[in-house]
């Protein structure tokens, strides 16, 4: 008995251990969240166009009948990330030939007309979400967040925080290309 | 050319480390004298060498040399130069240089300060430690020199995180690092004392100064740490149950098991094999908290950046260590016979009770922190285990330990008169219910928990002052008397009772700062009026001031109490341009009653900064001042109990003449 005891300490490092390397895979991001959308249709909203902008709304319905996997952004001219985001949402638009459509969070319509009429418009539709009630149904934690949608109108992808750097842009690209959003080159 | 100085500097160190690691322990099994002194010679040498390499990286970042890769990632030639000497351990390259550094650093004094200790046992504990030291320079050379250049330099340095810039901060690394890596010295005295197979009564005597010496800073690493998480973060916490907060805290409340164990197996002879358990558990749980913090394994605030590579090595040195050590217990521990018996009322039942709650609060911890993880790994499902479970968990365990703990130090050793003990606690026990009852009658209503803890904390205040009264006879023979014995006592007797008067204290601030906090967040513009507590706050509005690397908006907040001005308090947002970051820096009025903190963070949306609108974050924290006086009252017990004479020169005479007497027997 007295043996038997003697070994349990070993025994639970290394049950530890086991977890342990388990949790080493590189594939592993501890600090990505979980979006509760992943896999289900896209929530119910209806936006109104920003004033003042070309764009058409922006609501569920627009998903209904989508030939192809397209791209979903939230925005606000207010945000400084999503600024730099912009030139980059912008290549997949003109370069990889994306389909991109934008909610325009919390935001003063001149402000936001200023601002796209500054940097550029690669979004196909914008809704206008003023007092943040979309935002909500989709779960978003900040500005910016993108999500990829599926021609069925599920939700395939989500991805915090601007798609900014080497990394990011990597991991963001590969998953456009999974989920078809846009065509590999050569 | 010095970077390189330093990086062979490290590499010679590891040559003789591998020769350490060898040669003692070989002459300690063959009882070749010179083979086992040898270890001297090393371990002096280790520690010249690391110390250069240490020295090599601090001047890179004095002098600003960006074109080490490590300084030029982590300092701005900017910053003050006070951050810059800190900035050395401020990466993860550095940080495990001055791991090694300490490690390194506590090998040369047991070999220093050990000329007591039995040569074979010496010669293992040594050849131990410096497989600590082969593994960890192994890793540091082979997957994070901190040397590495880079071609070409940068103008300038990209800046250490500006959170890190803080002299809380900068102290607390190196003050954790001694606590974790002074229990490797334990540690290696128990793996030493499994491959002799010999655990006695000399040898706990041996063990105690190093784990209190851990003990002692450890305590104070993480009482500063959440010290600078209470002034910096602006939160106003102290504490988190964040993961890399639990892996501090782990080791800390082992090592705690761990110097009361180490008691009784030097007084009675008994818990042999269980201080030996704990003497590797500890360190374990601090390579672990090595490990979790360098690999990515779990989220966290306080994380280094990931690399799995370095993550798969750490996993490795944790096989080998840990498993190494726990298997080495699994074959030795069995042969080592129980000593003194004892009833179940006695001094050691109730340490015995002591570490089995410690273990079972450890054991809490430790699940609670690695959960998220088994579950992820067995379900996929991501959760995050936050300070209510902690919070649930934890504190009704530790309420009986307070119970024990102030009745502990009354037992005697082998067979205890309960009753007498309570008969002698009797007042403690009514001035404890008294004070909690005039809190109660004074405060606005908490919750029964709270009022629990007040009357133990209040329990054990006075049962530990009972207990000093009672070793100088206070009330029972004249006032000389008693003084003359006050005098007398050890300085250990007093080490023990501040140090359990500092726990008292500590609960204190805890439940005042946590149950009778009041907050208010608010957006305000100048002029607006905030009352809290019994303060009224006026503020004044916001202005913009320049620091050496940084500028700020300071707030201005004119403080009122019945009408009298009190003080003004200057909360300050910082922005560091190079790092691109900002952090916020509290203003606080502390007290002993309370501390009134305030902070502000950024305009709520363009639209209110124009109006000049800020978010002002306003709290009111009773007797929070008493958390870190606590944690000073209890590093300062540790010191005098340090400094006892008894540890320092006791224990060789008393093996010496045992010894002797053993032959005047035959």
């Amino acid at each position: 008995m007295k043996r038997i005891l003697a070994f349990a300490p070993l025994v639970i490092a290394l049950i530890f251990g086991g977890f342990f390397l388990w949790g080493l895979n590189p594939d592993r991001d501890p600090n990505e969240i979980p979006s509760a959308l992943i896999s289900q249709p896209a929530p119910n909203f209806d936006l109104p166009a920003v004033e003042g902008l070309e764009s058409p709304g922006f609501s569920r319905s627009d998903f209904d009948d989508l030939d192809k996997t397209v791209i979903v952004n939230v925005f606000a001219s207010w945000c400084v990330p999503c600024r730099a985001e912009h030139a980059v949402l912008t290549s997949f638009v003109e370069q990889d030939g994306a389909r991109l459509f934008g909610i325009n969070y919390k935001d003063k319509p001149e402000d936001a007309v200023e601002w796209l009429e500054n940097l550029g418009n690669p979004y196909e539709r914008i809704g206008a979400d003023f007092n943040g009630r979309a935002g909500i149904e989709w779960g978003i934690s900040g500005v910016p967040e993108t999500f990829i949608v599926g021609e069925d109108g599920t939700v395939i992808y989500r991805f915090v925080g601007p798609v900014v750097g080497d990394a990011q842009y990597s991991k963001f690209h590969t998953a456009l290309l999974a989920a078809g959003a846009i065509e590999g080159q050569n | 050319m010095i970077p390189e100085l330093g990086h062979f500097a490290l590499a010679l160190a590891l040559s003789l480390a591998l020769v350490q690691s060898i040669l003692p322990i070989v002459g300690a099994g063959k009882n070749d004298l010179r083979l086992m002194q040898s270890a001297s010679a090393t371990a002096y040498g280790q520690v010249v060498f690391v110390g250069l390499a240490f020295a090599a990286l601090m001047n890179a970042f004095v002098t600003s040399d960006f074109t080490v890769l490590n300084v030029a990632s982590n300092s701005n030639s900017l910053k003050p130069m006070i951050y810059k000497v800190a900035a050395t351990w401020g990466s993860h390259e550095g940080s495990l240089l001055l791991w090694v550094f300490i490690l390194t650093l506590f090998g040369a004094s047991v070999s220093l300060f050990g000329s007591n200790l039995p040569a074979t046992l010496k010669a293992r504990t040594l050849s131990v430690q410096a497989w600590i030291s082969v593994g960890f320079l192994s890793f540091m050379l082979f997957t994070s020199n901190p040397f590495d250049r880079v071609f070409p330099p940068p103008l300038d340095g990209s800046d250490l995180n500006p959170l890190l810039q803080d002299i809380g901060l900068a102290m607390h690394p190196p003050l954790l690092y001694f606590g974790y890596v002074g229990f490797s010295i334990v540690f290696s005295f128990a793996a030493a004392a499994l491959i002799e197979g010999r655990v006695d009564a000399a040898w706990a005597r041996w063990v105690r100064p190093w784990t209190l010496a851990a003990w002692i800073s450890l305590t104070a690493g993480i009482g500063l740490g959440s010290w600078w998480a209470y002034y910096e973060l602006g939160w106003g916490g102290w504490w988190f149950w964040d993961p890399v907060e639990n892996v501090s805290f782990m080791p800390w409340l082992l090592g705690t098991a761990l110097l009361h164990s180490a008691i009784v197996t030097e007084k009675r002879d008994a818990f042999k094999s269980w201080t030996v358990l704990l003497a590797i558990l500890t360190f374990s749980l601090s390579l672990l908290g090595t490990f979790i913090v360098r690999s990515g394994l779990l989220t966290s605030v306080h994380a280094f950046a990931v690399d799995p590579e370095r993550g798969v090595y750490i996993l490795g040195l944790l096989a080998v260590s840990i498993g190494g050590s726990l298997g080495l217990y699994a074959w030795r521990a069995p042969t080592m016979e129980g000593g003194g018996l004892f009833k179940p009322i006695s001094r050691e039942a109730g340490l015995l009770v002591n570490n089995l709650i410690l273990g079972a609060a450890t054991g809490t911890v430790l699940f609670g922190t690695l959960y998220p993880l088994f579950l992820e790994a067995v379900t996929s499902d991501k959760v995050s285990v936050g300070p209510q479970f902690f919070n649930a968990a934890f504190i009704p365990m530790m309420l009986p330990l307070v119970l024990a703990m102030g009745m502990g130090p009354l037992l005697s050793w082998k067979r205890a008169d309960l009753f007498g003990v309570l008969q002698r606690l009797k007042f403690a026990a009514l001035l404890s219910l008294i004070a909690s009852l005039i809190v109660w009658y004074l405060s606005e209503r908490g919750p029964v928990l709270a009022y629990v803890s007040l009357l133990l904390a209040f329990w054990l205040m006075f049962a530990t002052l009972r207990e000093w009264a009672l070793r100088i006879r206070l009330f029972e023979t004249d006032m000389p008397t008693a003084i003359r014995r006050a005098r007398n006592l050890p300085r250990s007797s007093y080490g023990m009772t501040i140090a359990h008067l500092g726990v008292a204290i500590v609960m204190l601030g805890m439940i005042g700062s946590s149950v009778w906090k009041s907050e208010e967040i608010a957006f305000v513009e100048p002029g607006t009026v905030l009352s809290i507590s019994d303060f009224k706050v006026t503020f004044e509005g916001v202005e913009r001031t320049r620091g050496p690397n940084y500028f700020a908006d300071r707030g201005a907040l004119r403080v009122e109490r019945d009408g009298e001005y009190v003080t003004t308090l200057y909360p300050e947002r910082r922005t560091y341009p190079v790092a691109q970051t900002t952090t916020t820096e509290s203003a606080i009025r502390s007290t002993p009653a309370g501390d009134l903190y305030a902070s502000i963070t950024e305009p709520a949306s363009e639209i209110a900064e124009d109006a000049g609108a800020w978010t002002l974050r306003i709290l009111y924290e009773p007797l929070i001042g008493f958390i870190w006086l606590g944690s000073i009252m209890l590093c300062f017990g540790g010191l005098l109990s340090l400094s006892d004479r008894r540890l320092r020169v006791g224990a060789p005479k008393k093996s010496e003449s045992r010894h002797a007497q053993a032959q005047a027997a035959e």
